[in-house]
């Protein structure tokens, strides 16, 4: 039980330090807010088999759906925003430095 | 008519000040010295009311203010001492606001001075005819801003402006006296009425006040503080410095202001607190010994001066000594007298010496004047009779009151009473000799003046030369008329008014009539002798006192002459221990270290640099990246869930604030630089 719990939150950290380390690619970022995402569904998945509630389970196809529509959203901005500045480093994204 | 002496001046005040400009220079001349002849008009009947007929009047008026018990309302009083004064102020002021039409004629700024003149006069019977000390405080403080301004009134000369600055802050001293004895007035007698206080004045006769571990009598301590007033204002020894820097204004102001008035309210303020100084006899002898040497220190300076109205200044110092002295005799009535008479030619000298000054060019040193006889017969008829009146010379003005005043000081028995005699009796020799000299170097000598100032020369205009003549009847008659009137034996013309215990005054004053005849005429005789030898010697040894030669004799000569004429150094020693400290401590303590140091650093100064320090930090941490975003936000959500596993939910603030500070030290600790 524990090492599927351990899992998740090892998917999870991954996606974390995906975000923030990252430093070349945009995408990269998306792709770890989909790991992340994972993570919390597996988390989802787990717990509700272990209380033995179907909620968790739905709930995951809910942020499935959720995810899919989010990372279309975020690839449709990605490729505006290659289109307007020619790249999508987030180095180079800084345009809120104060 | 009584109230209409007050608002009269300010009313010309408001006017000529507030409409100079639309009603132009003639139109504001016009209503200053209209009004201020209704004013001179408005004043002799009152002297004929309250002097004469001896009605005193008191008007209280509405409430000026109250705070705890003390309640002060705006009330005037007209007594005898009053009219007088006020006689004397709307006189002189009627004739210098006249001499001035003429005087300033195309001065542009002529309605600021117009306007300057009768606030001036305004205070000054606001002071006068208080019936409270709190009244007679505002007209004090009046009259010394208006005396700035005037001195002031040419603001682009350097030398008008030190001079009047000088004059307010010597005169602080004073006033700083003045608040003093109202404050300690407040805590005796819990009033500042004349009335109250002056009647149960028998009852704290003996009260003394503990200060720390002295015991003091009250009524000297107020004395001494009334009397350290009179020293600033009536420029005796110790604070006389500002008067003849004074002389830097326009010269009707030094007639009216620094001549004939303001330097009186020294006096007036003594007379009007005899009833209180007459308990003190300790002080009496001060306020008679500082008198007599303010007396004879500034006769000895006005000898050497050069300046023609330095020397009438000393010679206005001096004579406000034989008045402070005789105070300090309880001789009151006298003083009194003295001032009157005083005010009548010493404005006459100094507006003579205007209309002088105004022939040749602006010229004030007597040594480039001379021979002015021939071209001035009327100013310089004006100048003998106040010089005449001046030197006491018998049956003029003078004679009258300052011969009373030396007799009088030799009748005491005591010590301050001959001290004063002999001090005053040499002061009145060297008023001889100034005099004299002035007339000398001015009007009866050769003249060392330019040929374009010789004739360019002319006597006054009708204008000015109406105020001299006037004045000058003044200066001859006033002391004949008035002085059985004034001192008198036996007059009940001040009764209530001057404060006698034992009736003093009047003891002496009697006592005066049986001294030996050639103390009574050694005054006038030594006068006399010392013009006579003064004339005799600018006539024939005027060339020895330019010889430069090196000998023992013009050495000593030469530092005899410096001492004086560098008035016995008081203004250096003043500047140099007092006046140079001060500004030092000023800039490097008070300025650099306390105004422009610590408090601008921990004040405006220091919070701007903190905000902006902090703000830069603030500012740094905005990097834009979004990977740094996301960082502080999980590492926060860690900290915060990390706090919160704690459950102290009694600590759950002070577990945020750690976790703020947590946080705030990420925001010193970031530094994002090295992404760049």
């Amino acid at each position: 039980m524990v090492r599927f719990i351990l899992f998740g939150v090892a998917l999870f950290l991954i996606g974390i330090l995906g975000l923030f380390l990252t430093r070349k690619n945009i995408i990269i970022i998306l792709m770890s807010v989909e790991l992340m995402l994972l993570a919390i569904n597996i988390n989802f998945i787990v717990f509700s088999v272990y209380l033995d509630d179907l909620l968790g389970q739905i709930f995951s196809l809910f942020v499935l759906t959720v995810a899919a529509a989010e990372s279309a959203i975020g690839l449709a901005i990605l490729v505006v925003y290659y289109r307007v500045k020619g790249s999508i480093a987030t180095l180079f994204i800084n345009q809120l430095k104060g | 008519m009584y109230l209409s002496v007050l608002t009269l001046p300010l009313i010309s005040c408001i006017i000529v000040g507030f409409l100079g400009r639309f009603i132009g220079t003639k139109g504001s001349t016009f209503i200053a010295v209209f009004l201020s002849g209704t004013l001179f008009l408005f004043s002799s009947f009152l002297f004929y009311e309250v002097g004469i007929c001896g009605d005193t009047v008191v008007i209280d008026c509405f409430n000026w203010f109250s705070i705890g018990s003390l309640y002060v309302n705006w009330g005037f009083l007209f007594d005898t001492v009053t009219a007088v004064m006020l006689i004397v102020i709307t006189s002189i002021s009627f004739l210098v606001h006249l001499y001035s039409s003429s005087y300033m004629d195309g001065d542009p700024h002529l309605t600021r001075f117009m306007c300057y003149l009768s606030l001036f006069t305004f205070f000054m019977i606001c002071m006068v005819i208080s019936s409270n000390y709190a009244q007679l405080f505002l007209g004090w403080e009046g009259v010394g801003l208006s005396s700035y301004l005037l001195i002031n009134f040419w603001f682009t000369r350097v030398q008008a402006n030190k001079a009047a600055i000088k004059a307010i802050i010597v005169n602080r001293f004073g006033d700083f006296g003045v608040m003093f004895s109202l404050v300690s007035i407040l805590y005796v007698f819990n009033t500042l009425n004349f009335n109250s206080i002056f009647l149960v004045l028998e009852f704290v006769a003996e009260y003394y006040i503990t200060i720390y571990i002295w015991q003091v009598h009250a009524l000297t301590l107020i004395s001494f503080f009334l009397f350290l007033g009179c020293v600033g204002k009536s420029a005796q020894l110790g604070l006389h410095t500002w008067l003849p820097d004074a002389m830097e204004g326009p010269t009707p102001v030094s007639a009216l202001i620094h001549a004939a008035t303001m330097v009186t309210a020294g006096v007036f303020l003594l007379i009007r607190s005899s009833h209180i100084l007459e308990y003190s006899s300790t002080l009496l002898i001060l306020i008679t010994i500082v008198g007599a040497l303010t007396a004879f220190f500034a006769g000895t300076i006005g000898i050497f001066q050069n300046d023609l109205k330095r020397v009438i200044a000393y010679s206005t110092c001096s004579q406000l000594g034989y008045m402070v002295f005789s105070c300090g005799l309880s001789n009151y009535s006298v003083a009194m007298f003295h001032l009157m008479n005083h005010a009548f030619f010493k404005a006459l000298l100094f507006l003579s010496a205007g209309a002088v000054i105004h022939a040749v060019a602006d010229e004030q040193d007597m040594r480039r004047m001379g021979g002015l006889i021939k071209l001035l017969p009327l100013s310089f008829s004006a100048f003998l009779i106040g010089s005449l009146a001046l030197m006491g010379f018998p049956y003029t003005t003078g004679f009258y009151s300052k011969d009373v005043i030396l007799e009088l000081g030799y009748s005491n028995y005591y010590f301050e009473g001959l001290f004063a005699y002999w001090l005053g009796l040499f002061g009145a020799g060297c008023t001889a000799f100034y005099s004299m000299r002035l007339l000398y170097l001015t009007f009866i000598g050769e003249t060392n003046s330019y040929k374009r100032v010789i004739e360019g020369v002319h006597d006054a205009p009708i204008r000015m030369a109406l105020p001299l003549i006037i004045l000058s009847m003044g200066s001859i008659f006033v002391g004949y008329v008035f002085k059985d009137l004034f001192i008198g034996l036996g007059t009940d013309f001040w009764g209530n008014n001057i404060g006698y215990v034992n009736n003093l005054g009047d003891v002496l004053l009697l006592e005066a009539e049986f001294l030996p005849a050639y103390i009574k005429l050694l005054p006038v005789l030594f006068s006399f002798f010392v013009s006579l030898v003064c004339f005799y010697l600018y006539s024939e040894y005027h060339h020895i006192f330019y010889l430069g030669t090196d000998s023992q004799f013009a050495k000593a000569g030469r530092f005899i002459y410096s001492f004086f004429n560098k008035k016995w150094f008081f203004d250096a020693v003043y500047n140099f221990y007092i006046v140079r400290v001060i500004l030092t401590f000023g800039y490097n303590t008070t300025f650099k270290l306390l105004d422009r140091g610590i408090i601008e650093l921990i004040g405006p100064t220091g919070l701007v640099r903190t905000f902006d320090n902090l703000s830069m930090r603030v500012r740094n941490l905005q990097t834009g990246y979004i990977f740094n975003y996301i960082f502080f936000m999980i590492v926060s959500v860690i900290v915060y869930l990390y706090f919160l596993n704690f459950d102290f939910y009694i600590f759950n603030s002070i577990a945020f604030v750690i976790y703020a500070m947590t946080i705030l030290q990420y925001f010193y600790a970031f530094d994002t630089r090295k992404f760049k």
